[in-house]
């Protein structure tokens, strides 16, 4: 079980590892414990040194690279999941350290609750109650719950099932102390349109000024304890509630969303035609709630619990997804993209394996919530592909994941060709990727897919015939023009696709209509449009004649093909021909 | 199911649908839509200016095939002049018929064709022979890191033959997107560095070389192929073996599956990739023995054929390290540049394109 790290399912060792005959079993560290867990091939260790391992290493990253300043709030974005919760418990051993060890900010937790209508609820009701297959690699943060419909429950019993889930949640929470927040996903329908807004960044903090700040935190805490004043972690700063939950929205914590909020979500994911899709706009529309949460409570970090593993899919996978440029955003330590608030990824350096033996042998409570792909077949989504995929690879060739994952260290933020930051992505908020569409590249490759046959290629070859061409016709035929409000409803889509880097609008075609986008989105996109029309005009990608082209969904639909593993390209493209 | 119109000359039955869009279109009309990509590919490019003398790496595969094909379509157009090259490798019963692919082509279109063969350029080393003196070090993937080096290595000498100021190679979408996943997956980060793009200039003297289509879909390029009735060879190298690639091929396969543009995202991806100025190799320098484009003292093609001479032709490959040892100057590895794939292309399936890109 120890080979190749992801078989949750069987029990920890209770006692030495299988050794090889002969062996004298100690801890590879101490040379005197008893050893329990087998961390890479051949170092075992014993349950003190694991854990001396493993704190050290979320303590070295945090120390490696300086960005949490002292008495700095912090939102701990916990799912519930593995990950996050072993973070979230790392933090708490490291407020409770002497003081000169002592983590220094000010942790505040906040907890995403999802709901059933983001996950569709035919595909529960098919499959049986069993062992969960992957419980652990089920991304952490990703995780979110929501009512299981094992048993085709009508929905009045999901409410309860979420009901349950939400008071494991609290209970957990409350046994942290910490300072927390509980929102649900259906708020990203009271959002403002500011959320999607990059606010000017905090001055970036060097090593020296990190150094000063760390001085002067400790020369305040010194005062502070001169006085008498009390020596907790959070009263240290005098501004965070010490044990008791502070919920700071009590009115969402006491009751359910509205039934209309809950219904919209899940017209909104229902109307997603890919799992693809879905997992990213659920991403973005968390990332949104967290970003509110810390901004409207003055959190400055969030720190999130992808591992290395996690990172090592989340890598592969944003590559999948056409998000190239912001590989190092996606998986870096920290993603300052949104400018005030930063994300931070602290246990990046620990990999899936070692948070399930930590968090089953120092007893880390985490709720297990199902995600939205959860038992959906592996070829559902590029996600679960990847992860899959890479999995399996790991099992082979046992450096996969580390390969990977210290590629992506190499990657920079700066775009390749250095060029000024333009516009954001109205969606996951990074500067926009795209190429004007005439350019020699796949994005320019793909929007003149109609445009070009508009003038007959003047094909010098006799032979060829050229094209009669009706491009409007053409373009807009399937989807488009009956009348005018069609029309308008392609013009406001267009509007929003402008807006979108390159992998956000590739899923977009997976979103047919935008009309049950969350407002704040299609408020934000028409504010944009109108007040940075000539900022970004360079970048506009058609003219006003393709753009229906473009957007529409003839344009950029997916042929209606399936799956093809195992057969010769012939055979591949036979489906693509009519006989 | 009846065939729907053509969605383009609404005059014939759509004979397909073509993999990138949905769109429902007849054989004609596929092929024009098809070959003008490619001729917006290399004139928005600027791959390969008016007056050029391009050498075509052919393989009798389907890519070269097709490239080769539309090129002769729209060579009037661009003003240049074609020459196949092809490379022999000598891999008896396998190389012979894809050659015999290859003239049957030449002859039919009425294109001058020349061959060099690994046996005249490196000292009567063909591909059969270094097999032999590989075979006892164990894995058969060796073979194919040679192969695929020297391959670069003669089109380079094929190409400076007949006169030719560029290079094209038949690396498609799917050949680049299989790359960058499988460049990941090795932690291959200088090569990730220099990617990406449609080809290179052509530094430190060799020529310019460049891949019109790679903006095209592997099944594209197989549709083409199908519709203008071309004639190519399909086998797969005797060599070609259980290579990394494979899985990087299994992979996109899938991922085409659940979204038909991921080559495309992987080649956008690709094309985006931003690495930290350490990850780029360090500037090229020229082969002490050779004189062409190398990041050491000798270029990969001469350390390699040096190990054979040897008899220890493990010296200069291997895993992790062989990996690195090639990948000197921003193009890739031995003779020439080119940012990225190497040499004629697809021929022997899973393995061949490991070492060019």
């Amino acid at each position: 079980m120890c080979q190749v790290g992801e078989d949750y399912g069987d029990p920890a060792p209770e006692g030495p590892p299988p050794p090889r005959p002969g062996r004298e079993l100690k801890c590879v560290k101490c040379s005197e414990g008893l050893p329990v867990v087998v961390i890479r091939a051949g170092d075992a260790f014993c349950r003190d040194c694991f854990r001396a391992f493993y704190i050290h290493k979320f303590r070295a990253v945090l120390g490696k690279n300086r960005l949490i300043f002292p008495g700095e709030k912090v939102l701990l974005a916990w799912s519930g999941g593995p990950s996050s919760s072993s973070m979230v418990w790392q933090v708490l051993e490291g407020l409770s350290r002497d003081s000169a060890k002592r983590l220094r900010f000010v942790p505040g937790v906040v907890y995403v609750d999802g709901t059933c209508p983001v996950v569709s609820t035919r595909r529960l009701r098919r499959v049986a109650p069993r062992t969960w297959p992957y419980p652990i690699l089920g991304s952490p943060v990703v995780m979110i719950p929501f009512c299981l419909h094992l048993e085709g429950a009508a929905c009045g019993q999901s409410r309860e099932d979420r009901a349950k889930t939400l008071s494991d949640v609290k209970r957990i929470l409350q046994t942290l102390g910490f300072p927390w927040h509980v929102v649900t996903l259906e708020e990203v329908f009271a959002l403002p349109p500011s959320v999607l807004r990059c606010s000017a960044p905090e001055p970036v903090g060097t090593v020296g000024t990190y150094k000063v700040a760390v001085d002067s935190f400790l020369q305040q805490q010194h005062t502070l304890e001169a006085e008498g004043v009390g020596d907790s972690p959070s009263s240290a700063q005098g501004e965070a509630q010490p044990s008791q939950p502070c919920t700071q929205d009590p009115q969402n914590l006491a009751e359910p969303p509205p039934a209309a909020q809950t219904e919209a979500l899940s017209r909104l994911f229902d109307s997603v035609k890919t799992l693809t899709a879905k997992e990213e706009l659920l991403q973005t529309l968390r990332t949104h709630l967290i970003l509110h949460v810390a901004r409207t409570h003055g959190y400055s970090k969030v720190m999130t619990g992808d591992s290395c593993t996690r990172l090592a899919i989340k890598l592969m996978t944003s590559l999948a997804l056409g998000r190239g440029a912001f590989l190092a955003w996606d998986t870096g330590f920290s993603d300052e993209r949104h400018g005030d608030v930063v994300v931070v990824r602290p246990m990046r350096e620990h990999t899936l394996k070692e948070v399930a033996f930590y968090n089953r042998l120092f007893a880390v409570p985490s709720v297990f919530t199902p995600a939205i792909d959860t038992k959906a077949p592996e070829k559902a989504s590029i996600h679960r592909l990847m992860e899959g995929f890479l999995l399996r690879l790991q099992a082979q060739f046992p450096s996969t994941v580390s390969t990977v994952y210290r590629t992506s260290e190499k990657l920079v933020k700066a775009p390749r060709d250095g060029c000024a930051s333009g516009p954001r992505c109205l969606l996951c908020m990074c500067s926009l990727d795209v190429d004007t569409a005439d350019s020699a590249t796949a994005f320019g490759a793909q929007t003149q897919d109609f445009s070009q046959m508009q003038p007959p290629t003047p094909l010098a070859e006799a032979g060829a015939p050229t094209v009669p061409c009706r491009s409007a016709e053409v373009g807009r035929a399937p989807n488009c023009c009956q009348g005018t409000r069609p029309c308008r409803r392609e013009d406001s889509r267009a509007r929003v696709i402008k807006q979108l880097c390159y992998g956000c609008r590739v899923n977009m075609k997976d979103v047919p209509s935008l009309d049950p986008l969350p407002p704040y989105i299609l408020a934000e996109a028409q504010l944009r449009s109108q007040r940075l029309s000539p900022e970004i005009q360079e970048y506009l990608l058609e003219n006003s004649d393709d753009r229906a082209h473009a957007s529409g969904s003839g344009a950029w639909g997916p042929p209606e093909d399936g799956g093809e593993e195992g057969q010769t390209v012939c055979d591949c493209i036979n489906k693509n021909i009519f006989n | 199911m009846p065939a729907p119109q053509c969605a383009s000359c609404h005059a014939a039955r759509a004979a397909l649908r073509r993999p990138r869009s949905g769109q429902a279109l007849c054989g004609a009309c596929f092929c024009t839509a098809f070959e003008a990509e490619v001729l917006h590919t290399v004139l928005a490019g600027r791959l390969l200016p008016p007056g050029a003398v391009v050498a075509v790496g052919a393989s009798g595969g389907k890519d070269s095939t097709v490239l080769a094909h539309v090129l002769r379509e729209l060579a009037p157009r661009l003003g240049v002049s074609l020459r196949l090259v092809a490379v022999d490798e000598g891999i008896s019963g396998y190389r012979d018929a894809a050659l015999a692919a290859v003239r049957r082509q030449a002859a039919r279109w009425d294109l001058p064709l020349t061959v060099v063969a690994y046996a005249d350029l490196f000292g009567g080393w063909t591909m059969d022979a270094v097999a032999r003196s590989t075979a006892g070090s164990g894995r058969s993937r060796a073979c194919c890191t040679f192969c695929g080096v020297l391959r670069r290595r003669a089109l380079e000498e094929g190409a400076r033959l007949v006169g030719a100021t560029h290079i094209v190679t038949g690396h498609n979408a799917d050949d680049m997107a299989e790359t960058v996943l499988m460049n990941f997956l090795r932690g291959d980060a200088g090569r990730l560095a220099r990617g990406g793009g449609l080809g290179s200039r052509g530094e430190g003297g060799a020529l310019p070389r460049c891949r019109p289509l790679q903006l095209a879909s592997q099944k594209e390029v197989v549709l083409y192929a199908h519709f203008r009735r071309l004639d190519y060879f399909s086998e797969e190298c005797v060599y070609a073996p259980e290579a990394f690639r494979g899985h990087a091929r299994h992979l996109l396969k899938l991922l085409e599956a659940a979204r038909p543009s991921a080559a495309l995202d992987l080649v956008h991806s690709a094309e985006r990739l931003a690495l930290a100025p350490a990850a780029r190799p360090p500037p090229p320098g020229a082969c002490s023995r050779c004189g062409a484009l190398a990041s050491r003292a000798l270029c990969q093609a001469c350390a390699l054929l040096d190990g054979l001479q040897r008899g220890r032709p493990r010296l200069a490959i291997g895993k992790g390290g062989g990996a690195r040892d090639e990948e000197g100057p921003p193009p890739p590895p031995p003779s020439d540049p080119g940012s990225a794939p190497g040499p004629a292309d697809g021929e022997c399936g899973a393995a061949c394109k490991e070492r060019c890109e």
